[in-house]
Order: structure tokens, then C-alpha cells, then sequence
């Protein structure tokens, strides 16, 4: 405690001895000695007293970024130690280990370390297990940070670099994961591996001489466990470090969105300052991250990779499934049909062989998410010549054509995400497998429009509601008998600061063709006009002043009434 | 030999090369495929044949004709051998509920000596696997080589770690927890429903045998890492990472911002 007050002691001093003849500092304990040397050096009150006052709002959904950075963190740490164990050769070798159902097991050096992790290395299958669920976490979190950036519309000017640096960090993420994934060679990243394989295969021309480049010769070769080790371990963290320096920096420099409230505005942030409330939140978040994951770690397994025995490419275990993250694109392969009524969709062109029906689920779904996705804050931009900067968030509802495409784009995810576990779905519910994937062709191309439509007409209702309730107030269920025989309801009306959210937005109304500076409509401003009315058409806009007086006159007429009664109520 | 050597030119003989030729091939295939009813071990009186017989025809035969001779409803049990009938009615499998894709596990609906009794009456109506002996069920076989086996043979349907899988339209195989040794020796010898036949020539007995030990092995280990989630692999994980990992980290974060605000 002393030691503290002799830190804060030393920042006061530093700002005030700036010339150096002022008399200096000398702290009285061993500690504020030590402390205010090192200040001296490297000026860190100054950085502490800047940073520890940036402003953070507080919101629930706000914390999805810090899981992430913080399953990373604990990824580094559990990664560390497993590569303490973990030998990344596939040279052959028999088991010799306590595992006795894979007992002489012939078997890569890989997997045979793997399997020494999991069960001769004192916590190693802990570590393995906090490794692997901070994984699905990391990912997890990062899509959740997203989904919330896209639907509150934190992705537009300033931020939209910023959120194209998140979608870099999304997909080193999946990269991170998928080449951590197939390192033990067990069954079942061996399968994996052998997909990503076939996938690479299917490309035209040049499919077959990268898969040999990559694998060094026929699949699967013996090299690449070694390659993809040291993408996992060396460059994909150090580029998801790089990528979260760059993030952390114009999360900084743009300073952090805040929901709309009273107060609130595009030039200001209301929260708490960094420091210390906020420090000490977010330090105790890591550890309460941490023993979720440990705890979860201690409890479930994971990728019990001695289930899946040793890769041999001639097996395939039913069940076999990527890491969630590469579900998607595992169930767009499943999707996909091999014969499109009588046209084979794989062809032979030119004495080349194209194997569509592994191409284009492989890489089309995935290139339309990810352009769409890094494209969006541009896409908007230009349909609505938006150009303001946005530090306020819009509620999902406020924004419903934006709402109804996220909706749209997740719905179609989640199908393909679904795809990936059809075999179960049919196993577990009891329907036909053929049926499942039936149902899942026809909703890949109708679930996002009826997505769409729902979510929009859902976010419309919502905006009515609102907007009813700005008027008129919230419904009490208290109903009042006039003296001349009319029922009514009571309705409460709401105070400022909850009124404020629900009219504080803006609605824009679709923009039509701007002539261009030659004063011409050109055919791609038509365009963008008729997007922006698709875009704004259906709108609910909010209650205006005048409309909140109006029916605040009508109110008081209610509360009069009210009162009225209650005096009668009481006089009985 | 001389005469032999003179005689090889004639007419005939190439017919006779052939004729000698398809009898070892035949006679090699014969023995060959009837390695599976050499061990018929468990006899069977032939009171036992006569009593199945009255519980076949009051119970059975609706679908598989009298005399198990089969009909447009169900096929014919001539020759399907003991241990198809001590598989099918032993798990409960049949009698069948109801036409469905395939006939699921059930309650037995036949005790043990009725079973047999079955077993006795259709094994009597021509040459099949029998109930097989106890020595193959001891599960004292060699665990990693069954696994080795298994994973080539069955986790394709079954899921490496045997927790079951889907076919095609409605079918499925079944997760083998639970399943008894000598169920799983029948099921491998006659191939019930969807499941191809395992003759002894093409995976031994002793294979089996290994089989059996490894499925027994690793359902007494149990997980060693935790709650298994099924062993449904990575979709079950990825299902419990969304809903309860990140449901808690949710709790936890709206409960320390609720307390600012």
C-alpha cells in the first residue's frame, strides 16, 4: 500500500520536475526507490496516466474481443508446453506406451508423442485439453465479436479497417486451428488432411502439382506433420499477434463504440476509465476465462485421439468431422450432389479432369462469405453515401435491411454448418440420412430468403413496438372504468432516459440518383438508387418532438383520470 | 510319368486339366465356407427343434413362411444357421415392431430357453453358423490387434470409438455398448440387417476374438479425459463449446458489467 502511494507520489513529481535543475524525488522505501528509477527511464506514468484514462463503456456484449484475446493468451501458454513433448515427425514406430489397447501399435513418431502427452506426461492431457478448448473458444469468440460488430454497425467509418483486420484474424484463426487440428496423425486428422487434400486436388490444372508441393510427393507422404507444425507453432501466431497489435491499435486510435443512451453521442464515449476499475475487471475476466476453460479442460474430453487409433489412409470412422470452425465448408462437400439430373458435375474438359462437384463447395461458399463479409462496410457505405463517422451503435433493430442480411448470411452459415453433422442428425432424431440432406439442399437456397423476410419484418415490429411505447407509454394492465361507462387501460409513462432509446436513432429515408458533377445520372448512381431504396424503404421512423408532445397532452388527460379514480377509489 | 508326359497331347486332355482344375477349386471353396458350421458345439436335443418349431410357427412364420421357407414379408431362415436366430431374437430384434429401414434393438421378447429352442428348430432346417463357443468370448484376445482390426473393418459404420453411425435412408449402425460378446460374434458371422458377413475366411476367429477384447477393453477403460460427450467427435464438442463454454463465459461477463451499471 505504501508502495503505491510512493508510485502515484513519483508520477506527480515526474510531471512537475521537468526541468533539471527542480529538486528531485527521492522516494523513502526501497520499492518507490526502484520504481521511480525505472519511471525515470522509461516515462511509464505518463503512458499509464494516458491509457488509464481511455474510456470504456461497459456492455456485456462488448467483452466477446477479450475472450478472444484471452483464449489466445491461454493458447500461447498451454501451446508452449506441448511443444515441449510433442515431436512432429512421422518417421514410424511402435507404441510402447501405458495405453494398452494400441500396445505395439505400429504408428508416426507424431501420434506416438501425442499419445505419451495424453497419458505418460504428468498433465499433459490436461494441457492437451485446455489446448484444444481454447481453441473452439478462440474461434468462437472471435465469430461472436463479429456477428456483434456487424448487426450494432461498429463496422463503419472510422472502423472499417478495422474490421476487415477482424476478418484477417478469422481466418488465420481457422488456419490456426485446422493446422493444429491434423498434427497428432490420428485417424481422424488424417481424414481431415486427406479432404483438404482431395479439395486442392479438384483444382484445375495445377490442383495436382500443389498437393505434391504441399505434401512432399503422393498423399500423405512424411512430411507434412513437420510443415504444418511449424505453421502452427511459428508463422500463424506470429501473423495473429501482428494482426491483434494492429487491432488493439485502432481500437485505440478510434476509441470504443457505445450504445445509444442519453449523453451519448458521436463525439464522446460514457464508460469507465481504464484504470483501475476497468484494469482490474478485465485482469480478473482472464482468469475467470481461464477457469472456464480449465474447468471444461478437467471435465470433457476432447479429441480422444487414442479413439481414433493411428492414420492409416485406407479407414474412415463414421462420425468423422472437422474442428466447428471448418464445419461449414465439411458440410457444403456433403451438400453437394454429384449427378444434377443427367449432367455429371464432374467433367472431363480437354483431357483435364474437373471435379466440380468438390470444387465449388469447397471454395464457393466460403469465397462468397468471406467477400461479402470483408466487402460489406463498403457495400453500405456506397448504397447509403453514408460517409459520417459512427461512434454510436445502432440498435439491430434500427437497421433492418442490415439486420435481415446478417440474418440472411448466418442463416446460410448455420446450413452448411449444420450439413456437417447430418449423419448424426439422422442417427440422433431418427430420420432418414438422404433426408436430411434433402431438406438441407432446399434450405441452403431458401433459409436465407426466409432470413431475410423474417428477420425484417421482426425488426420492423420491433420499431413499432418501440415506437408505441415512446408514445403512449408501457402498459400497466391496470384497467380504469370512466364515470361514463368507458374502459381503459392505464398506461405508464416512461421516464426520459428510457424514452431517449427508444427515439434517439436515426432512420433514413431512401436517397434517390444525385446527378454527378456533369449533372448526368449516370446507369451506376441508378443503380445505387434503387439499392438505397431496397435498402430504406420499409421504415418506421421515430417519434418526432411534436408527436411526443401530442401524446403527452393525451397522457396528462390519462393521469388525470387516474388520479381522478384513485381519489374516488380512496373516498369509497 | 512317361505315359502321362505321352498322353498330354491328347484330345481330351485339356478337358480332363479343367475337370481337375474345377474340382480343387470347388472342393477348396467347399471347405473354405464351411468353416463357420465345423464348431457346432452348443447341441440342441431334438425336442428343442420340436418345440421351436410350434414357437416358430405361432411366432415367426406370419413373415417367414411355414417351415421358414420365407414370403413377399420376410425372407427365408433355410440355412441362416443358430446364431442369426440367437443374434435377431436375443437382442430383441425380432420379432419386428413394424416394417421400418431396419429393425432396432429392443426387449427380448423370448427367454433364454425359448431362444434357443428357435435357434434349434431353424438351425435344424439346414447348415448355418452356430451359437459360437465360449473360448472366442473369453476377451482375453489381443486388444491393439482387434483395434487395428475394427478400425479397418467396422469404424466406418460403427465409429472408431463404436459409438454407432447412420447409412443411408433411414438405416444405421448401431453404437456397441453393452452389446454381450456373444452378440457381437453372431453379428460379425452372419451380417444381420445392413452389416456385411464376416466369414472365418476372411476375418478369423481368432480375429474376432481380438475384436470382441478390444470393444470390451475400451468400454471398461472408460474416458480417461472426462465426460466423453458422446463420442460423437468433434461435433458434440463444438455443440458443447458454443452452448455451455460459452454460455457460462456469457454469464460471467454480463454479471460483471450489470454491477457498474
Amino acid at each position: 500500500m505504501n508502495q503505491l502511494d510512493l508510485a502515484i507520489g513519483s508520477v506527480i513529481s515526474m510531471s512537475a520536475t521537468s526541468t533539471p535543475d527542480a529538486p528531485t524525488f527521492v522516494a523513502k522505501t526501497k520499492g518507490g526507490r526502484i520504481t521511480n528509477f525505472v519511471d525515470e527511464r522509461v516515462g511509464g506514468s505518463g503512458i499509464l496516466r494516458e491509457f488509464g484514462r481511455k474510456v470504456f463503456p461497459d456492455h456485456w456484449s462488448f467483452m466477446f474481443g477479450e475472450v478472444a484475446l484471452y483464449s489466445f493468451v491461454i493458447l500461447l501458454l498451454s501451446g508452449t508446453f506441448l511443444t515441449f513433448f510433442f515431436d512432429p515427425s512421422m518417421a514410424e514406430t511402435h507404441y510402447q506406451g501405458s495405453y494398452t489397447p494400441l500396445k505395439n501399435v505400429e504408428m508416426s513418431v507424431a501420434y506416438n508423442s501425442s499419445l505419451n502427452i495424453s497419458f505418460d506426461v504428468r498433465g499433459g492431457l490436461f494441457m492437451r485439453q485446455v489446448h484444444h478448448w481454447s481453441a473452439l473458444l478462440f474461434v468462437a469468440s472471435v465469430s461472436v465479436h463479429m456477428l456483434r460488430v456487424f448487426f450494432t454497425g461498429a463496422f463503419r467509418k472510422p472502423r472499417e479497417m478495422n474490421w476487415v483486420v477482424g476478418g484477417v484474424l478469422l481466418i488465420l484463426s481457422m488456419a490456426a486451428g485446422f493446422t493444429g487440428y491434423s498434427l497428432p496423425d490420428d485417424l481422424l486428422s488424417g481424414n481431415g488432411l486427406r479432404i483438404i487434400d482431395g479439395v486442392i486436388k479438384s483444382i484445375p490444372v495445377i490442383g495436382t502439382y500443389i498437393s505434391f508441393f504441399l505434401f512432399g510427393g503422393e498423399f500423405p507422404g512424411t512430411v507434412i506433420i513437420g510443415r504444418l507444425y511449424m505453421l502452427h507453432i511459428l508463422l500463424v501466431p506470429a501473423l495473429i499477434l501482428l494482426m491483434i497489435v494492429l487491432h488493439l491499435f485502432m481500437v485505440v486510435v478510434h476509441k470504443h463504440t457505445q450504445y445509444p443512451g442519453p449523453g451519448r453521442n458521436d463525439g464522446n464515449v460514457v464508460g469507465y476509465p481504464l484504470g483501475p476499475v476497468y484494469a482490474a475487471k478485465a485482469g480478473g475476466f482472464f482468469f475467470i476465462v481461464f477457469g472456464v476453460i480449465a474447468l471444461m479442460a478437467g471435465f470433457f474430453t476432447i479429441n480422444p485421439i487414442w479413439n481414433y487409433g493411428p492414420y492409416d489412409p485406407s479407414p474412415v470412422s463414421a462420425g468423422t468431422q472437422p474442428d466447428w470452425y471448418i464445419g461449414f465448408v465439411d458440410g457444403a462437400l456433403r451438400l453437394m450432389p454429384g449427378i444434377i439430373g443427367d449432367w455429371r458435375v464432374e467433367q472431363v474438359w480437354f483431357g483435364q479432369v474437373f471435379t466440380f462437384n468438390v470444387l465449388l463447395p469447397a471454395l464457393v461458399p466460403a469465397g462468397i462469405l468471406f467477400t461479402v463479409l470483408f466487402t460489406y462496410p463498403w457495400i453500405e457505405r456506397w448504397i447509403t453515401k453514408d460517409n459520417r463517422e459512427h461512434h454510436v451503435l445502432d440498435r439491430p433493430r434500427n437497421a433492418p435491411t442490415r439486420t435481415a442480411i446478417g440474418m440472411a448470411g448466418f442463416v446460410w452459415y448455420c446450413v452448411m454448418w449444420a450439413a456437417a453433422g447430418s449423419d448424426l442428425i439422422a442417427t440422433h432424431f431418427h430420420v432418414s440420412l438422404n433426408d436430411v440432406t434433402y431438406w438441407l439442399r432446399a434450405l441452403f437456397f431458401i433459409g436465407p430468403v426466409i432470413a431475410f423476410i423474417v428477420t425484417k419484418r421482426v425488426a420492423l415490429a420491433l420499431q413499432r413496438k418501440d415506437r408505441e411505447i415512446a408514445l403512449h407509454g408501457r402498459e400497466t394492465g391496470r384497467i380504469v372504468r370512466l364515470p361514463h361507462g368507458e374502459f381503459i387501460e392505464v398506461h405508464a409513462p416512461l421516464d426520459e432516459y428510457k424514452r431517449y432509446k427508444l427515439v434517439g436513432f436515426e432512420s433514413p429515408s431512401p436517397l434517390p440518383a444525385q446527378p454527378n458533377e456533369h449533372g448526368v445520372v449516370d446507369r451506376k448512381e441508378k443503380r445505387r438508387a434503387k439499392l438505397s431504396q431496397w435498402f430504406f424503404e420499409d421504415r418506421v421512423a421515430p417519434a418526432t418532438p411534436a408527436e411526443l408532445a401530442a401524446a403527452h397532452g393525451h397522457h396528462g388527460e390519462h393521469e388525470a383520470i387516474d388520479s381522478g379514480a384513485s381519489q374516488k377509489t380512496l373516498s369509497h | 510319368m512317361k505315359a502321362l508326359s505321352q498322353k498330354r497331347r491328347h484330345p481330351l486332355a485339356a478337358i480332363a486339366l479343367l475337370l481337375m482344375g474345377l474340382l480343387v477349386t470347388g472342393g477348396l471353396y467347399a471347405v473354405a465356407t464351411t468353416v463357420n458350421q465345423a464348431k457346432a458345439t452348443t447341441s440342441f436335443s431334438a425336442n428343442d427343434a420340436e418345440e421351436g418349431k410350434k414357437l416358430f410357427e405361432a411366432n415367426c412364420a406370419t413373415c417367414h413362411g411355414m417351415g421358414a421357407s420365407g414370403s413377399p414379408a420376410g425372407p427365408s431362415l433355410v440355412g441362416v444357421g443358430a446364431a442369426a436366430v440367437d443374434f435377431q431374437v436375443g437382442t430383441g430384434r425380432m420379432p419386428m415392431q413394424m416394417n421400418a429401414p431396419q429393425a432396432p434393438k429392443k426387449p427380448v421378447q423370448f427367454n433364454e430357453e425359448q431362444t434357443n429352442q428357435l435357434a434349434a428348430y431353424v438351425a435344424s432346417l439346414g447348415p448355418g453358423p452356430s451359437i459360437p463357443e465360449a473360448g472366442v468370448l473369453d476377451g482375453q484376445g489381443d486388444a491393439a490387434k482387434g483395434g487395428e482390426l475394427f478400425r479397418v473393418n467396422c469404424a466406418m459404420c460403427h465409429n472408431a470409438a463404436a459409438a454407432g453411425g447412420a447409412l443411408t435412408r433411414g438405416k444405421f449402425a448401431p453404437a456397441l455398448g453393452d452389446v454381450t460378446s456373444k452378440h457381437i460374434y453372431e453379428a460379425m458371422v452372419t451380417g444381420p440387417q445392413n452389416m456385411p458377413v464376416f466369414s472365418d475366411a476372411n476375418l478369423s476367429p481368432e480375429g474376432k476374438r481380438d475384436i470382441i477384447t478390444f470393444l470390451k477393453q475400451i468400454e471398461a477403460n472408460g474416458s480417461p479425459g472426462g465426460a466423453d460427450l458422446g463420442s460423437l467427435g468433434p461435433v458434440s464438442e463444438g455443440l458443447f463449446v458454443w452452448i455451455a463454454g460459452l454460455g457460462v463465459i456469457i454469464a460471467f461477463t454480463i454479471w460483471l458489467t450489470s454491477r457498474t451499471s
